[in-house]
């Protein structure tokens, strides 16, 4: 009993792990969203962020400006895409395929031309990343039964990153939900005109929540370089910005929903190495990749409307074009 | 595409001609100072790139060879476009059309004589392509899901699948690497300098095979298709104003699975010219970014064949160049192909019209100055 309690913990803790930066992500994606604009780019600047974050730590040593490196440049990607899609009224997914597209090739490039580590940055010592935190009393209240291990295991024990993710939910609902600058927002995402008319910048709005969102990102990006893991390693976001964006879908582009679903895709994730070579009785093993496809199949299952309905915001992909 | 509607009546030339040309010089700028950044010289890097695609007797071959899959998925790409469809599932089209060549393959290779064989691997990839494409766009049409979203998760499903069979039903057995058995001599197209020889031509090998033909049929087919049929007309119209299309009593549902089932089909036939043409059996991954890569030539051709075919041929240098390029200045790796890709992207596509104002008010500036062409009064500023 013991044994199984404290592996459902330690899968738990995996969970959060994974969906750390999924959370950032979808949280980012949302802004832009319920704001008209959709964001594929979110795959792009989550390698972008990671791989600044392992450059500057790995040069300076310091954590703290290898966040703002990471931020920094997610944000200047963010501001690209803002560039071409709402001051040019470009098309929004084609400028993130071209954002995704530069920043594959150019971290490889950028990082061997550097490092000369195949594309890696060198790795870094502890001071240089972000540690795991010890809560306060989690070694005292551990032995308290069935609790003691929730807190100190579960919920003690991450780096910073993981509590900002966390607090990065209520606070986005808290800005969509009960802001004017929500309000404003949620209107510019639905019905542009009506903002327009009402003296309001929609291209300062949809700026903002772009850059808003790119600031998320990089911390995310610089979440997976140099918090779970110790270098920035090539094409390490591996679709983790796609799994977000059907994350963020799958949440009906809602935070808490949203935040449920990275949460749903991190836990198939942390199960998948422990389900590997085990067999399920009366279903036998299951194969890895139907594990790993699974948040794409069910976003698909969802969006085709199987799983209740997922209303997109009105004006999504729509350039605004004022009247003249 | 864009949503940016001509202003100023500009003539043709100059829209189909000098912008995407000034378009192509600012990708091709940027992507000459990030060789600088990494400290080599731009002009070395574009006479070792050009040296690596024509310099030697088969880099033309190796050039072409890859011009053929940048024509096929560019073409997928392009078809969707016309009809208000963005395929971002080409990769993974291309890669079940490859599945569908195996699974031919692996079930007839060994009973039917070739002259069968080879039709069959061609409409085997391309039906693999347009199922996988079918189902976002039935999705699209009548459960109203977006098809730019289900394209990409299609795209990872596609992978996940292929890992799965690869690893665990279709490997040959008593091998390690996830591929499956060579198929049968007779199941493979010819090479082109094979070809080429049997009329009394050397040329030096490489994978260069008769699916450039093929492609080269399929960009006169999707030309006479989209301009010269009824169909194409509808698609053209559907992909114009939507709202438009359906008053005029074009069935616009039926018209977008069909849209993307041509779209699918198209990018399967990569399968062709990689499966059937040089691996000689089904591996991983042999699609290595075709499919997005075709995004990227769509937009540079403007979405019309003879664009798409000039801007394969680009493509094809960048790539085979790209290579030679890596290894001759090695502080420049092989993924910078896949920055110039991005670049290019950013600028014949989402900025594509950036520098129109600009050229409205030089072309303005140069008529009234030297033409003394009554010029259209300047409309509103729309800066």
């Amino acid at each position: 009993m013991g044994d199984a309690f404290l592996a459902v913990l330690q899968v738990g803790d995996a969970t959060l792990r994974v969906a750390t930066p999924l959370i950032f992500c979808a949280m980012a994606g949302l802004l832009s969203e319920r704001s008209g604009v959709i964001d594929i780019s979110l795959e792009g600047k989550l390698l972008a962020s990671a791989f600044a974050a392992g450059c500057i730590a790995a040069i300076t040593g310091s954590a703290w400006l290898a966040l703002m490196a990471g931020i920094a440049v997610s944000v200047s990607l963010a501001a690209i895409h803002a560039f071409a899609c709402v001051t040019h009224r470009g098309n929004q997914v084609v400028s993130a395929v071209a954002i995704n597209f530069m920043v594959s090739g150019l971290t490889v490039v950028l990082g061997n031309a550097w490092f000369r580590q195949g594309g890696q940055t060198p790795s870094l010592d502890a001071t240089a990343r972000f540690m795991p935190i010890t809560l306060p009393l989690a070694d005292t209240i551990r032995p308290v039964p069935v609790l003691g291990p929730i807190y100190a295991e579960l919920i003690s024990g991450h780096n910073l990153l993981v509590y900002v993710a966390l607090a990065a939910v209520p606070l986005t609902w808290w800005v969509v939900n009960r802001t004017r600058f929500g309000l404003r927002l949620r209107a510019v995402g639905e019905n542009p005109h009506a903002v327009d008319t009402a003296g309001i910048s929609v291209t300062l709005l949809r700026y903002r929540a772009i850059l808003i969102g790119g600031a998320l990102v990089g911390i995310g990006g610089t979440y997976l370089a140099i918090a779970q893991n110790a270098a920035f390693g090539r094409e390490m976001s591996a679709g983790q910005g796609y799994i977000a964006l059907a994350a963020m879908i799958f949440g009906k582009w809602r935070p808490w929903q949203a935040m449920g679903a990275c949460l749903m895709f991190g836990f198939l994730d942390a199960v998948t190495i422990r389900l590997q070579g085990y067999d399920i009785p009366g279903i036998g093993e299951i194969p890895v990749q139907f594990i790993q496809a699974l948040p794409y199949v069910l976003t698909v299952v969802l969006l085709a409307g199987f799983i209740g309905t997922a209303m997109a915001p009105k004006a999504i992909g729509v350039p605004y074009v004022k009247e003249r | 595409m864009s949503s940016s509607a001509p202003y100023v009546p500009l003539p043709r030339w100059v829209d189909v001609g000098v912008l995407p040309a000034i378009n192509l010089c600012m990708a091709l700028i940027a992507s000459g100072l990030i060789v600088l950044l990494v400290g080599e010289n731009p002009l070395e890097a574009v006479r070792w790139l050009l040296i690596g695609a024509f310099g030697y007797e088969e880099a033309l071959g190796y050039t072409l060879y890859y011009t053929t899959n940048f024509i096929f998925t560019g073409l997928a790409v392009a078809v969707a476009f016309h009809a208000g469809l963005f395929n971002i599932g080409g990769e993974g089209q291309a890669y079940i059309g490859g599945l569908g060549v195996g699974l031919a393959f692996l079930a007839f290779d060994s009973i039917l004589p070739g002259w069968l064989l080879v039709p069959i691997g061609i409409v085997a990839a391309g039906l693999f392509g347009a199922g996988w494409a079918f189902i976002p766009a039935w999705l699209q049409a009548y459960r109203g899901s977006h098809i730019v979203i289900t394209t990409i998760m299609f795209n990872f499903i596609a992978s996940a699948l292929m890992v799965y069979l690869l690893v665990n039903v279709l490997i040959m057995p008593g091998q390690m690497s996830p591929e499956t058995r060579p198929f049968a001599e007779a199941a493979l197209l010819p090479q082109m300098h094979e070809v080429l020889g049997w009329f009394g031509i050397e040329t030096a090998r490489s994978p260069l095979n008769l699916s450039l033909v093929l492609a080269l049929l399929a960009s006169v087919g999707v030309w006479a298709f989209l301009w010269r049929t009824p169909w194409g007309y509808e698609l053209r119209a559907a992909g114009q104003n939507p709202r438009a299309a359906v008053y005029a009593g074009i069935r616009t549902r039926r018209l977008i699975v069909t849209t993307m089932c041509i779209s699918g089909m198209l990018a399967g036939l990569v399968a062709v010219n990689e499966i059937m043409g040089v691996q000689h059996r089904l591996i991983l991954n042999f699609t290595a970014g075709t499919g997005f890569a075709g995004i990227a030539v769509a937009l540079m051709g403007r979405n019309h064949p003879v664009g798409i075919i000039l801007a394969s041929f680009l493509f094809g240098v960048l790539y085979q160049g790209g290579a030679e390029l890596a290894f001759e200045l090695p502080r420049i790796s092989r993924e910078m192909t896949t920055a110039i890709q991005g670049l290019i992207i950013l600028f014949s596509g989402a900025l594509a019209y950036m520098m129109r104002g600009t050229l409205e008010r030089a072309w303005r500036w140069l008529a009234l100055r030297f033409g003394g062409v009554a010029v259209p009064a300047e409309g509103e500023d729309h800066g």
